[in-house]
């Protein structure tokens, strides 16, 4: 805290606040808890549309899906706890996400993990890779959500700073969602779930908004301990009681744990509460007040209930063998009351903890520009060798090793889950509905143009939901970044966000949430902008959920869209030119558009076998996936230069198979909306012809695909 | 319609799931909860896949001394039809209703994949209908499923053909390649002597559904319906 944002205080409360109060201004005043740097950045992205029934402010965005549906979503970063200590980082960052799901009254359905480290030829980044993937699963398999998606990079800027968000969504009926407020006066605060400890005491002071530096280790005491079998009873116990209609409010405690719950709670009831800390189970004997107040202890709620209904929550917890204790009320004088062996310990404004934190406008200073890129034709290399260098770089090979580590069809929903889709693709009960959720972010593309490399990140998920079938509706986001206190940095986010901005309203995809992740940087080096989009979309029909793997042979495949001469910050000039240089891919927003109208209208009438993405990799990556997972051949040929045809990122393109019946009605689709159909080949045959260039077996290409990563992992 | 239960610990996770798949082909399924040792005359039961009590100690060892396995193997022992999957294979070996033992896979990470079982004996409830020899495809989604025995015990289990399925290649060929977590003679399921109770590690509850994948849990799960039918009609 600075002086004067502490200086702020004192004028707020008329006096000095005691250690308590100020370690509770502390950590809600942190960056990560108050966005002081990022909220006037935040407020000019788009945030409306028919479609949001709750957008950024509360625990998770929701959106309409019709039939009375609402799904809840929301993505978030626990980098700094995973670069200390890789398992329980991530495991609590699954934990945090899932319990802003159910706070919100629905019951999480899906889990996605973008995930960014450093090359795993570093053993230190093996160890953070496996711990982080170990953990994600170790923690969600064992609650029962499905873990259905999300990508995976490596890059030399995420050695020292490894980045991983994570996404969760949840279904609810739109007419039960449980506000996270304290209302009514009288009102009874239940503490439910974990006792309180010492861990994680200033988690979002000390860590996340703070660079690592060297002793990171020290801070270890910093990094919560996760427990997911209470997390799924906890699961299971809110939502029997939002179920039997037996809550006021619901709120989850996460970052600065009891503080930021009954302070957020209360300052949107417009009421304050009278907490006994004395009330509170503790794991330990002898914590002080602003040890109980802050702690980040995991595995808790705070649900606010009547007293005429107490008896039943806490029979519901009892049931489910579950720690439930009333910890206080709620109070008409606006302010949070904490009491310890019968005094008063803090008295502090709800509103002024919670929505009245300092704010930033900070200075802002535009990025050398980058390198300028190399011509790739002047390139000796032959383009079946580069082909299966790209083929066998880590960010584009089979991630199977991770996603088998995850349990991705628990529930029953799971339409299409994690491998060789765009877009995970989950039903909704009977309905016959489901929902496409697509998680991404292109590094490079942000480290040569934030501007670019954020609309890309927009756009890259609404074709991966639509080449599903789906609508898409609107996103989420995990903003990671390094240290906003320095200009480049801060004009990187400003430059993201307009970007974002863009994209969205272009796409008519709202913002209903997310997260802002400074101070990814140690030692000066900061981690490239990752603005990280998670995107939801509709299907009306699960049925005709269109696969990302051509599923037969003798379709007719086409490429649609543009290719031009676009290789900078792309997969082949990283592996090939070894260098992440030049312009990226150009981004024409209505051209996106027109491709995601064919792609949804397309679906809708049932004329695409399969439709893959074509982005990282180039036209020749996406048409040998699509060979891989299909376990099908294919004949193309590439219209004009090849180096371009295979490998260039050129963008709002997709590979589509098209049965033979269906073509003419397919190009005349194609045609009024303006997107250019290329009929490049035929799916068959035992290989994959690139006619005019070169041919492999579907068997060679499979096992470059499929070893990379654990050759890599074995040292 | 055939009643079948399926018990609900606290850390079940694929107990919804095996409800879905018992409604989906035409069974009644009856939710059963730990605490209560009372199995509502359900005519077979289902212990399903999770985690109950978070798998702290060892997996199943706090499970077996719930309410419910009292009333489990009563119901076993009058010759009651009771599948354990997965979390419930684990529970059923604690529990000494079938010998052996789960440990963590051999590559010491959880694994979730689709696999090849070869049904390798007739006599237990989810097999009585199925032909021995018949490949199924089913996924695994475990972190503790190499089964192990002492030598003795093994090779009872294999004298007496009281393994139920093992892991195999499409084509049903057994080898090591397709045993997905270094299981002793790639055992993916065993039955007790009896007949009566089998556990395995695969879902066959989450493949009975057309719209989310292959569907070889179907002929064992309808088998499991056809034998409690043939039970009651007897």
């Amino acid at each position: 805290m600075t002086d004067e944002e502490y200086q702020a205080v004192v004028g707020t409360l008329g006096r000095e606040p005691n250690r308590t109060e100020l370690a509770m201004y502390s950590v809600m005043w942190s960056e990560h808890c108050s966005y002081k740097s990022s909220k006037v950045h935040l407020r000019t992205l788009p945030t409306e549309g028919p479609q949001v029934l709750v957008g950024p402010g509360d625990d998770a965005g929701v959106v309409d899906i019709g039939d009375g549906m609402a799904v809840v979503f929301k993505m978030e970063s626990h980098s700094h706890p995973s670069a200390i200590e890789p398992y329980q980082g991530a495991a609590t960052g699954v934990g945090g996400i899932v319990r802003d799901i159910i706070s919100m009254g629905a019951r999480p359905i899906a889990l996605l993990d973008p995930l960014r480290f450093g090359p795993l030829t570093d053993e230190r980044n093996r160890w953070l890779f496996g711990g982080v993937v170990a953990g994600i699963g170790g923690y969600g398999n064992c609650i029962g959500v499905p873990t259905v998606g999300g990508e995976i990079a490596f890059a030399e800027a995420h050695s020292a700073n490894p980045t991983v968000n994570v996404m969760c969504v949840g279904l609810a009926s739109a007419d039960g969602l449980v506000p996270s407020r304290a209302d009514g006066e009288g009102n009874l605060l239940v503490l439910m779930g974990a006792t309180t400890g010492r861990d994680g005491i200033g988690g979002v002071s000390v860590l996340a908004s703070a660079t690592l530096e060297e002793g990171g280790e020290d801070n270890r005491p910093s990094v919560q301990i996760g427990d997911p079998f209470t997390e799924k009873l906890l699961i299971e116990a809110c939502l029997e009681l939002i179920e039997k209609g037996l809550l006021v409010g619901l709120q989850d405690l996460g970052g600065a744990g009891l503080t930021c719950a009954s302070s957020e709670t209360a300052a949107r009831a417009g009421t304050g509460v009278d907490i006994d800390l004395d009330a509170v189970p503790l794991r330990e004997e002898g914590l002080e007040a602003f040890e109980i107040l802050t702690s980040e202890s995991q595995e808790r709620m705070l649900a606010i209930v009547s007293p005429e209904q107490l008896g039943d929550v806490l029979n519901v917890c009892r049931e489910w063998g579950l720690h439930a204790a009333v910890i206080g009320s709620v109070v008409g004088d606006g302010m949070v009351t904490a009491r310890k062996d019968g005094e008063v310990v803090a008295v502090v404004p709800a509103k002024s903890l919670a929505d009245e934190g300092p704010e930033y406008e900070r200075p802002l200073s535009p990025m050398p520009a980058p390198p300028a890129a190399t011509d790739p034709s002047t390139l000796t290399v032959s383009l079946r060798e580069a082909f299966f260098e790209v083929l066998g770089a880590p960010n584009i090979a089979s991630k199977r090793w991770v996603f088998e580590q995850y349990d991705s069809i628990v529930q029953g929903g799971t339409v299409a889950g994690s491998g060789g889709t765009d877009a995970a693709v989950i039903r909704i009960g009977g309905s016959g509905r489901a929902v496409a959720v697509s998680s991404d972010g292109n590094g490079r593309y942000g480290a040569l143009d934030p501007y670019l490399g954020a609309a890309h990140a927009v756009a890259e998920a609404a074709r991966n939901v639509a080449v599903t079938g789906a609508r898409p509706l609107a996103i989420t986001n995990c903003l990671n970044f390094g240290n906003p206190e320095r200009p480049e940095v801060m004009w990187q986010f400003a430059e993201s966000i307009r970007g974002l901005s863009d994209a969205c309203r272009a796409f008519d995809t709202p913002v209903t949430g997310g997260n802002v992740s400074f101070y990814n940087e140690s030692g000066g080096s900061a981690i490239w902008p990752t603005p990280v989009i998670g995107m939801v979309g509709l299907l009306e029909d699960h049925r005709r959920a269109v696969p990302a793997s051509f599923p037969q042979e003798g379709l007719a495949v086409y490429l649609l869209g543009e290719t031009q001469p676009e290789f900078g910050g792309s997969e082949f000039a990283d592996v090939v030119l070894e260098e992440v240089a030049g312009t990226p891919p150009a981004l024409d927003l209505a051209k996106e558009s027109a491709l995601l109208a064919v792609l949804q209208e397309a679906a809708g009438a049932g004329l695409m076998a399969s439709a893959h993405d074509c982005s990282s990799g180039g036209a020749a990556v996406t048409i040998t996936e699509a060979c891989i997972a299909g376990d099908v051949g294919v004949t193309v040929e590439l219209p004009g230069d090849q180096l371009t045809a295979l490998f260039s990122e050129s963008a709002s393109r997709a590979v589509v198979s098209v049965a033979s019946g269906d073509t003419m009605a397919f190009e005349e689709l194609c045609q009024r909306h303006g997107v250019p159909a290329a009929h490049i080949g035929e799916t068959g045959g035992f290989g994959i012809a690139f006619v005019g260039a070169f041919g492999v077996t579907t068997a060679e290409a499979r096992t470059t695909y499929e070893t990379a990563i654990p050759n890599l992992l074995a040292g | 319609m055939t009643k079948v239960g399926v018990v609900t610990f606290p850390g079940s996770l694929d107990d919804g799931d095996a409800r879905e798949a018992i409604r989906f082909l035409g069974g009644e399924p009856v939710r059963l909860w730990h605490k209560d040792a009372d199995l509502q005359d359900v005519d077979a039961v289902i212990l399903p896949g999770g985690f109950s009590f978070g798998d702290y100690l060892r997996t199943g060892a706090i499970a077996r001394f719930s309410p419910v396995m009292q009333g489990i193997r009563r119901f076993a022992e009058a010759g009651g039809p009771v599948v354990g999957i997965c979390n419930g294979f684990q529970i059923l070996c604690e529990s000494h209703l079938l010998p052996g033992a789960l440990i963590r896979n051999r590559s010491l990470r959880f694994v979730c994949r689709w696999v090849d079982i070869r049904v390798e004996s007739p006599v237990s409830p989810l097999t009585a209908g199925v032909k021995t020899g018949t490949v199924l495809r089913v996924p695994v989604k475990h972190g503790e499923g190499q089964f192990v025995a002492s030598v003795e015990d093994l090779a009872r289990i294999e004298g007496a053909e009281l393994v139920a399925f093992r892991y195999c290649a499409p084509d049903g060929s057994v080898d090591e390649v397709a045993n997905p977590n270094g299981s002793a003679g790639s055992i993916a399921g065993i039955r007790n002597e009896r007949g009566n109770v089998v556990g395995l590690m695969p879902h066959p509850e989450h493949a009975v559904d057309p719209d989310l994948g292959p569907v070889g849990g179907e002929p064992l799960l309808v088998s499991l319906l056809e034998h409690c039918m043939a039970r009651a009609g007897s």
